[in-house]
């Protein structure tokens, strides 16, 4: 019998189809089993694929954020070093200053104590005393004559005398006194010199302590950096977010600017460089503009790493202090030299604009009207011109800024889109696993007949095997075992940790 | 060191070789029909010639020429001006050139003949000399050809990379009892441009001539 003919073995297509059916469910039912095995083994293969996968893409998360730290670290080590390198050098140009006059005021000092030693002693001189002898002759002379003329006349000289020389000793005496309240009174200004001079070492002091302090502050800070503190490291990745942001707002302000000077000395440009020629698709006069500018940017870079603002090339900042100044002056020169360049291409680019619309004006059959005057324009797009490149110098300090931060914060978004990959692949491998699980219920959903007949049987069969060993619990915890053995073998294997 | 020196100079010399002039230029040949009655119209040919001597940029071309009894010839060319790279010189030959039509219009006589295929033939001459990026033919007439005796124009034109537009194609009084003769007319040019692979294009609106390099 050919298979056709056991195919159409009856003329009822309701026939045939459940035929199929049945037929279908028994070689699904005998394949159940390997088919189990097979998605479990794929879903199993997929989810440990993906967990593998999300390992290595966390490791190298880890491995990211761990750099990102050390940058951050890095960075904030840097910094700190050149803030308190910074303050030494205050420091330094402070004592510098205050030691290169300090002589001078040692000498002034020594000079006043001198001075004032010299009035003390001059002021220790004792006014001379009364004679001793004095008081007795005092007495003498204030005997009442006695009627003796002479007598009366000796004691009278004696009294004259004595009171001739009291008063000299007294005139003396003021003498003396009047000179040492001079001589005090001299010390006066001498005294408040030293104030002064004292006031001044005190203020040096006093700043002196000021940027010791400083100092104390930035090396407090340094330490925690040293010492990794994640609140530290957390505050370091905060400053670098907002440096990016501001130096990214700055460098879109700079960037308006190289704009407006682009379109200052583009067209006057094709003046000079000729306005039909291009660079591929660009006008060789609008790529000549936008070379000048990127030329002035450079130079603006240059000068600020000789000026040791920026530290973007450290080649520049190591060099000695005389080829330095060299370069700044080179740099600055030749910024002049682009500025007033720039400011000549304004006034022709007036010039140009100027006849342009004149032509425009004789073609449009326009009689040229009174035109108003066009000096402040002038002058303006001239003074635009001149200060626009050095403007343009400064964009060196955000663009510093921008590039250093920008490390960071590409290191933070890094490690935030490997921990999405990492959680996307788990998602995958976990879906995966339960699309198995799901696969497999389905294809037991679609066999259930033929289950629910095995069943059946194992179960009638079981209970006929009970009551014959008639050991009906180990027989029945055994028959469990065996009935459970095609269902939940399989979800035991399923429920395997991974 | 030598490999970054070689790299330059490939640089410079890929730099160099991108400068062109010529691929970005245009050149524009326009004829002007001084036949019978479309003498009168040239007062509006003269405002499109300012309309291109406004839009032209230093490095383009431009030349008028007049349409008479035998066009194929250098001498109906009444200016030519390939414009300066620099924009000063560029807008002083545009004034010269000016002058030039409008002294051409205000001493205009009309031609007994109109020979158009001329006209066309001695445009692709000249424009082939100039060698533009961007070629274009600008016929301001009422595209009706009428040749002397003796005249023969049944050489095809060699249009590729042509634009060949009609401007102010006006209607004739045949053409308004009727129009059929006025399509004819216009659809003859077409073909007979469009063999000659070129681009065909009519703009009647005077208003809209900016269609003219956007088209």
């Amino acid at each position: 019998m050919e298979f056709a003919n056991v195919v159409t073995i009856t003329e009822n297509p309701s026939l045939i189809l459940l035929f199929w059916i049945a037929l279908t469910i028994l070689v699904l039912y005998f394949a159940r089993r390997p088919f189990h095995g097979a998605i479990i083994s794929l879903s199993r293969i997929i989810k440990n694929a993906m967990r593998l996968a999300s390992a290595g893409v966390l490791a190298a998360e880890k491995r990211l954020v761990q750099r990102n730290r050390e940058v951050l670290i890095a960075t904030g080590i840097e910094h700190t070093e050149r803030q308190v390198e910074r303050e030494f050098g205050r420091i330094n140009a402070s004592v510098a200053r205050d030691l290169d006059t300090y002589p001078t005021l040692h000498r002034k000092l020594s000079d006043l104590i001198i001075h004032l030693d010299e009035d003390y002693n001059a002021s220790a001189e004792v006014p001379p005393s009364l004679p001793t002898w004095t008081p007795i002759i005092e007495s003498l002379a204030k005997i009442k004559p006695p009627g003796d003329s002479m007598v009366a006349h000796m004691l009278g000289e004696i009294n004259k005398t004595l009171t001739e020389q009291h008063t000299s000793a007294l005139e003396v005496y003021r003498a003396s006194t009047a000179a040492r309240h001079t001589i005090l009174s001299r010390m006066l200004p001498c005294w408040r010199r030293i104030e002064d001079v004292l006031g001044i070492v005190g203020k040096s002091i006093a700043t002196l302590n000021e940027r010791a302090a400083h100092v104390d502050r930035y090396m407090a800070a340094y330490e925690k950096i040293r010492a990794q503190e994640d609140a530290t490291v957390r505050k370091l990745s905060s400053s670098s977010l907002t440096q990016f942001f501001v130096a990214g707002l700055v460098l879109a302000i700079a960037f308006g600017g190289a704009l407006i000077n682009f379109n200052l000395i583009a067209l006057p440009m094709s003046e000079m460089v000729g306005g039909a020629s291009y660079i591929g698709p660009y006008k060789t006069a609008d790529v000549a503009g936008l070379v000048i500018i990127l030329i002035e940017l450079t130079m603006g870079l240059f000068l600020m790493e000789s000026l040791r603002i920026t530290r973007l090339f450290p080649i520049i900042g190591s060099m000695d202090d005389r080829m330095r100044h060299r370069m700044i002056w080179i740099t600055l020169g030749m910024l002049m030299a682009l500025a007033g360049v720039e400011s000549a291409l304004a006034f022709m680019r007036d010039r140009i604009a100027y006849d342009m619309e004149a032509l425009r004006q004789s073609l449009s059959g326009v009689t040229e009207a009174a035109r108003a005057s066009h000096v402040i324009p002038m002058v303006g797009q001239m003074v635009m011109g001149f200060i626009l490149p050095f403007a343009l110098a400064f964009a060196a300090i955000p663009l510093e800024s921008f590039i250093a931060s920008s490390r960071t914060v590409l290191g933070i978004v890094g490690a935030g889109v490997l921990r999405l990959v990492a959680f996307a692949l788990r998602l995958a491998g976990t879906l995966s696993y339960y699309c198995g699980r799901f696969v497999i219920a389905v294809y037991d959903f679609v066999i259930f007949p033929a289950l629910w007949l095995e069943e059946t049987v194992t179960g009638a069969w079981r209970n006929r095997q009970a009551l014959q060993t008639r050991t009906p619990d180990t027989e029945q915890s055994g028959g469990t075992a065996d009935m459970d053995h095609t269902l939940d073998d399989t979800l035991q294997y399923k429920e395997q940790p991974l | 060191m030598k490999r970054r020196i070689l790299i330059v100079l490939a640089a410079l010399i890929v730099m160099t070789g991108c400068t062109d002039t010529k691929k970005h230029s245009r050149g524009v040949y326009m004829l002007l029909d001084t036949s019978g009655t479309y003498a009168v119209e040239l007062r509006k040919a003269q405002s499109i010639i300012n309309y291109l001597l406004g839009v032209l940029q230093p490095g383009d071309t431009l030349a008028v020429a007049r349409i008479d009894t035998g066009s194929f010839s250098e001498k109906d060319i009444i200016a030519k001006a390939t414009f300066d790279a620099r924009p000063s010189i560029a807008n002083n030959q545009k004034r010269i050139f000016q002058k030039s039509i409008g002294e051409f219009v205000s001493s205009v006589t009309s031609s007994a003949y109109t020979d158009i295929s001329g006209g066309v033939l001695q445009a692709i001459e000249y424009l082939n000399e100039a060698h533009p990026g961007e070629k274009y033919v600008l016929i301001f007439s009422d595209l009706k050809e009428d040749l002397a005796q003796g005249h023969i124009r049944d050489v095809p034109f060699l249009l590729s990379d042509f634009n060949v537009i009609a401007l102010n194609v006006t209607k004739l009084r045949t053409d308004i009892r009727d129009p059929k003769q006025y399509l004819e007319r216009v659809e003859a040019w077409r073909t007979k441009i469009e063999d000659g692979s070129g681009h065909w294009r009519v703009i009647n609106d005077l208003e809209r001539l900016d269609n003219i390099f956007s088209g």
